[in-house]
């Protein structure tokens, strides 16, 4: 069974946000978007500041399956990018929620991430779109 | 719901996710298809394959019929149990469908892909009329794959002192009968192993030992890249009844000599003619997947299109199978709206666990 942590937020295109201390966020894929996917063999990454706007493209993964836009769950700036993997794609299958983070950046409103779903409205959605 | 094959159950104990594959709820993989793919390289995996169709051939004109059938040509096979590849043509040189025939006692045996089985019986029973030639689907075989450099020692340890005997005489590309088992050193992933027919029951059983003897589940994800890199065609991506075998890299599955088969005029003309596509392989070393329907470039005009592509995970870079124009000069996919750089090759990429291509 997929995990849906508490404290993050996710978008319809199945993207998570996790709130730093520092006011940036982390952005991911859920552990059920890597389960849909399959074995990730390549990620493509945004530049570190660039600007992005909500639902706009942040990136590219690629699994044995499909090609996949990552898409920004918000409007803001990116501020740093996990350049592991690039040599290590397969991390986003292992540790979805941590070591496969794929960019951080600076929210314009951090309220947009607070506006975004929560776990159980998430769970319930993958629900709905599994059948 | 989709056709099961006998093993179907077993296959969800193995935590199988099931996909529909041509009318059939087949496993595309039980967890991850890249270690699938490993372990075919590098140890020994079992594949179900009992969704193919497998036709029993008999009759005093079975060797003459098929020699009219197919562009390969079976007086090749000179003793009981060689196998032979080709395709089946229509008159215009489209290939119907890639098969294996193997020489039996009684005939022939031939399996043919699953999804084209309506297609190809209906054909195969039309050009029966006039001749000796008696067709009979076994449906009540199941096929299990088991490939890997492990693969036939597994097996051997398995199955017992008879099957045993059999599988130790057994030449590469050759088939024979064992009891109501039918055990061939054939395959489609480039590596060492067998391909058995047997009954479904007895199908189940084989599956539980290999299990238990910690061969791995490999779902059709992993087959399709194992059959890329090497270097093997899939029905319907990389040829189908538009194109000829001479645009399919299938060239040495046509033997234009000695017998007349359908489709040979429309073949002899096209070479008289000069043959302006052919299938390539395309490696890129950039990072990125190469995926069916890129199109690729030669001095930035579009020549082609990829057929087959993947990430391999034996070479760890992008590999393909292109349909291209022929010509000179660097070649380019067009990945995303940006163009990047790869290197045309013969297939196949890899075989027995190891890069075989050139680059200059």
């Amino acid at each position: 069974m997929a995990e849906f942590p508490g404290d993050l937020y996710f978008a319809e295109s199945h993207e998570w946000a996790r709130i730093e201390d520092d006011g940036t966020i982390t952005v991911g894929i859920s552990d059920h978007a890597q389960d849909s996917l399959g074995d990730v063999v390549f990620v493509e990454l945004p530049e570190v500041d660039a600007t992005v706007e909500a639902g706009g493209e942040a990136g590219v993964v690629e699994s044995v399956k499909a090609a996949s836009d990552i898409y920004a769950p918000v409007s803001g700036t990116i501020t740093a990018v996990n350049t592991a993997l690039e040599d290590a794609p397969e991390t986003v299958n292992e540790s979805p929620y941590d070591n496969g983070w794929f960019f951080k950046m600076k929210p314009d409103n951090l309220d947009d991430v607070k506006a975004m779903m929560n776990a159980e409205a998430y769970e319930s959605f993958c629900e709905n779109e599994d059948h | 719901m989709g056709h099961k094959t006998p093993i179907y159950e077993l296959h969800l104990e193995q935590g199988a996710k099931i996909v529909d594959f041509g009318g059939w709820d087949m496993p595309i993989h039980y967890g991850s298809q890249v270690e699938e793919h490993h372990a075919v390289r590098n140890d020994a995996g079992v594949c179900d394959v009992s969704h193919m169709t497998i036709v029993d051939l008999t009759g005093a004109d079975a060797t003459v019929w098929l020699r009219r059938l197919i562009s390969n040509d079976v007086a090749k096979l000179t003793t009981t149990g060689k196998a032979l590849y080709s395709g089946m043509l229509n008159d215009q040189g489209g290939v119907l469908d890639d098969l294996i025939v193997y020489r039996t006692e009684s005939g022939y045996r031939i399996v043919v892909n699953c999804a084209t089985r309506e297609k190809d019986l209906a054909w195969m029973n039309e050009q029966t009329e006039g001749f000796d030639a008696v067709l009979e689907e076994r449906a009540d075989l199941a096929i299990l794959a088991v490939q890997g450099p492990a693969a036939i020692d597994k097996v051997t340890s398995l199955v017992g002192p008879g099957h045993g005997a059999v599988i130790a005489q057994l030449k590469p590309f050759v088939g024979l009968p064992s009891g109501n088992w039918f055990i061939a050193r054939t395959g489609y992933t480039g590596e060492k192993g067998v391909e058995i027919m047997l009954p479904a029951e007895d199908a189940r059983q084989l599956w539980q030992q290999l299990m238990s003897a910690g061969v791995q589940p490999v779902g059709l994800g992993a087959r399709d890249t194992l059959r890329l890199e090497a270097g093997m065609n899939l029905y319907g991506s990389d040829m189908d009844e538009s194109v000829t075998p001479y645009e399919s890299n299938m060239a040495v599955t046509v033997v234009l000599e000695d017998h007349d088969f359908i489709g040979k005029a429309a073949l002899q003309a096209q070479l008289a003619q000069g043959v302006s596509r052919q299938l390539v392989g395309l490696v890129m070393l950039e990072r990125g997947v190469l995926r069916a329907h890129y199109p690729v470039f030669r001095n930035n005009v579009q020549v082609g299109e990829i057929t087959s592509g993947a990430h391999s995970p034996t070479l760890g870079h992008s590999i393909a199978l292109a349909r291209i124009e022929t010509g000179e000069g660097d070649l380019e996919v067009e990945i995303r709206n940006k163009r990047l750089p790869v290197k045309q090759v013969n297939p196949p990429f890899a075989r027995n666990g190891k890069q075989v291509y050139k680059l200059d």
